[in-house]
């Protein structure tokens, strides 16, 4: 996983709550066997519309995405995600992200940050008004700033810590095979097998 | 911790899976279960090749052929051939379990785990697929997950994970008839929303739910991720047991015995808090009809299209070229899906083709049926339903997703309307441009009739 600790970007305005996977990267395009690819596919829909905020001649190029409520909700696909960071996405703003969408991004190193309603709207006045405004992640002061406003998002310690080191789950993971291969020397002898 | 203080359902199944629990670090659970389908695991089998990792229990681990198939005869096309290669493919290298189109056992990956006995209380089952809630029914902690993490269950059979809040959805009352397992999801999504349950594990409780087979608790369970929940639970009971007995995969003899004794320990103590808690009145339900672009936008089978009250509310009025005011009962839908993992099983067979008896599809509709698995497609057969659908004049198909996300032939075209037993409404969810109306099977069965939406009372 690609390391996160500061990323400075332009950001762009999606201003619609509940934006469900679907929308993100619709099924039609999951058919791909491969990890890379899905930046095409981005909001595949909307983006018929030329008038489609990621359209616009401002947004191009921007790499943080600034969204509402509920964020990512419906399927697990990680393709979401994939299709996110393959168009240059680094982190996202919504006042809350589904769960697995969540999770997904913090396994790929693409920064969920959830702020209050109050606070996503006043990043999106300050974008709105200045399209060009430069914003700052920093993922160890676990802060967002830019156009006048300055938020302290919420993360937990592991998860940061897995960010800014980009280190893989796994490798985390089999460092306790001792404590897998106990725990599975107490199952149950009648639990199903396939 | 576990049976120190009185406990719920969840808390007991994630205590009894911890394999190593460290303060500021997520738990790692153990994994008892892995359901594998070809769309979410072919990046995960790639990333073990590069690794040089291998799938650590392939005896806890099963494939099937469910998103991509086609369910009428004819070629698949490429892409989605491609993709059902690379899976048989890697099931083949890592050796796992996979029940390919045209084997007995194939069908949609949360229909045939139950089906086989597979999904059995206290279990913790995972998929990368997000109705993998559906088999929490069994008292499983079943959900869905990433690619990311398809790839470390399959090396690991564990998964760091943060437990969530617990949450009481309480239905209590009878159901008035008419009202079924989808009706009473349905009514919770619309009360709650589709943020309503995030970061929490729902359990259903309540003589309401005690009261439903345990399809119709899978059909609820299973769009748990409608309302945003992390999984949904019900807790296993004598209708559990009996569900379970003699299947396949289901313990023998004395293993039964002592199986049993573990699954009465699970249900939620006497006195057990949860974080959250709802109430709903069963007796007030009513069959549910959506009308928007998500499943919380839904209102009874006697409601008009409500008017928007805010900006997402407007969007999905223009998307489905409905009029606010509009009575439900005046919609006229094109086609009929009757599938999915929420609502393919016999039980919604039974129910949609008990409506068709000596009845026909409305003229000039589209109807299809396309069964949960092979398994429940002969099942249906032996039973004669197939030839009730046939007659009134629907298209009898092979098992798969289907036109539930519209992955394979079965799709909405531009502008065409449905009324679907699927979980979701979503833009485009259906085929592009697709309207996507989320009924029971009894409601979609009814609707196909008449040619405008309307419950079984009504014909």
């Amino acid at each position: 996983m690609r390391p996160f600790r500061v990323h400075t970007g332009r950001a762009v305005v999606l201003d619609r709550a509940d934006v469900d996977t679907d929308q993100i990267v619709p099924a039609e395009h999951l058919k791909r066997i491969e990890r890379t690819g899905f930046g095409p596919f981005l909001f595949a829909e909307w983006r018929k519309d030329p008038d489609f905020a990621l359209n616009r001649p401002e947004s191009q190029g921007a790499t943080i995405l600034l969204t509402g409520p509920n964020f990512g909700s419906g399927s697990s696909r990680e393709h979401a995600v994939w299709a996110l960071e393959d168009a240059g996405f680094r982190a996202i703003v919504a006042p809350s992200f589904a769960d697995i969408f969540r999770t997904n991004c913090t396994k790929v190193g693409l920064l969920p940050m959830a702020l209050p309603e109050a606070t996503v709207r006043e990043l999106m006045d300050a974008v709105r008004a200045d399209p060009a405004v430069q914003l700052t992640v920093d993922l160890e002061e676990r802060t967002v700033q830019g156009g006048g406003v300055r938020a302290r998002f919420e993360i937990d310690d592991f998860t940061r810590h897995r960010l800014l080191e980009g280190l893989d789950d796994i490798d985390l993971t089999l460092r306790r095979a001792d404590a897998i291969a106990r725990y599975e020397a107490t199952r149950q002898p009648w639990l199903p097998t396939v | 911790m576990c049976g120190m203080s009185p406990s719920t359902l969840a808390e007991k199944v994630w205590e009894r899976h911890v394999v190593h629990r460290v303060d500021g670090e997520p738990d790692l659970l153990y994994v008892d279960l892995h359901l594998v389908h070809e769309v979410t695991s072919p990046q995960a089998f790639d990333g073990l090749r590069i690794a040089g990792r291998a799938v650590r229990r392939p005896d806890l681990t099963l494939a099937t052929m469910d998103h991509n198939v086609p369910t009428a005869p004819g070629p698949s096309d490429p892409i989605s051939e491609r993709q059902m290669e690379a899976l048989r493919r890697n099931c083949e290298a890592f050796g796992i379990t996979l029940f390919p189109t045209g084997h007995a056992g194939q069908g949609i990956v949360h229909v045939i785990g139950p089906q086989m006995g597979l999904t059995q209380p206290g279990l913790v089952i995972v998929c990368g697929d997000s109705h993998t809630s559906t088999h929490g029914a069994f008292g499983a902690l079943a959900f869905g997950i990433g690619t990311s993490e398809v790839e470390h269950v399959l090396a690991t059979q564990t998964l760091p994970q943060r437990r969530p809040g617990t949450m009481a959805v309480t239905v209590e009352g009878d159901l008035p008839a008419g009202v079924s397992a989808k009706d009473v999801i349905l009514g919770i999504i619309a009360r709650i929303g589709t943020g309503g349950g995030v970061g929490h594990i729902l359990e259903y409780r309540g003589s309401a739910i005690r009261s439903l087979s345990m399809e119709g608790r899978m059909t609820v369970c299973n769009m748990s991720i409608e309302a945003g929940a992390r999984a949904g639970m019900v807790a296993p009971d004598d209708t559990t047991f009996a569900y379970l007995e003699g299947r396949p995969h289901a313990p023998k003899g004395a293993d039964w015995e002592r199986a049993l004794e573990e699954w009465r320990s699970l249900p939620t103590d006497e006195g057990a808090a949860f974080d959250r808690e709802v109430l709903i009145d069963a007796t007030e339900l009513r069959p549910h009809v959506s009308w928007g672009t998500n499943p919380g936008q839904t209102v009874t089978i006697d409601d008009v299209v409500p008017e928007p009250n805010d900006e997402a509310a407007e969007r999905a009025l223009a998307y489905m070229a409905l009029e606010p005011g509009t009575p439900i009962r005046e919609i006229r839908p094109d086609t009929i899906f009757i599938g999915s993992c929420t609502n393919a099983r016999i039980e919604d067979l039974r129910e949609a083709a008990r409506i068709l008896e000596g009845r026909r599809v409305h003229a000039g509709l589209r109807a299809m049926v396309v069964p949960g698995s092979m398994l429940v497609k002969r099942q249906a057969e032996r039973e004669g339903l197939d030839r009730v659908f046939t007659s009134a004049g629907f298209e009898w198909r092979d098992a798969g997703c289907s036109m539930c996300l519209g992955m394979n032939p079965d799709q909405l075209a531009p502008g065409e309307r449905s009324a679907s037993t699927s979980n979701r409404n979503f833009e485009g969810r259906q085929g592009k441009g697709g309207r996507t109306h989320l009924v029971s099977p009894a409601v979609a069965a009814a609707t196909a009739v008449a040619g405008h939406f309307c419950a079984p009372e009504d014909l």
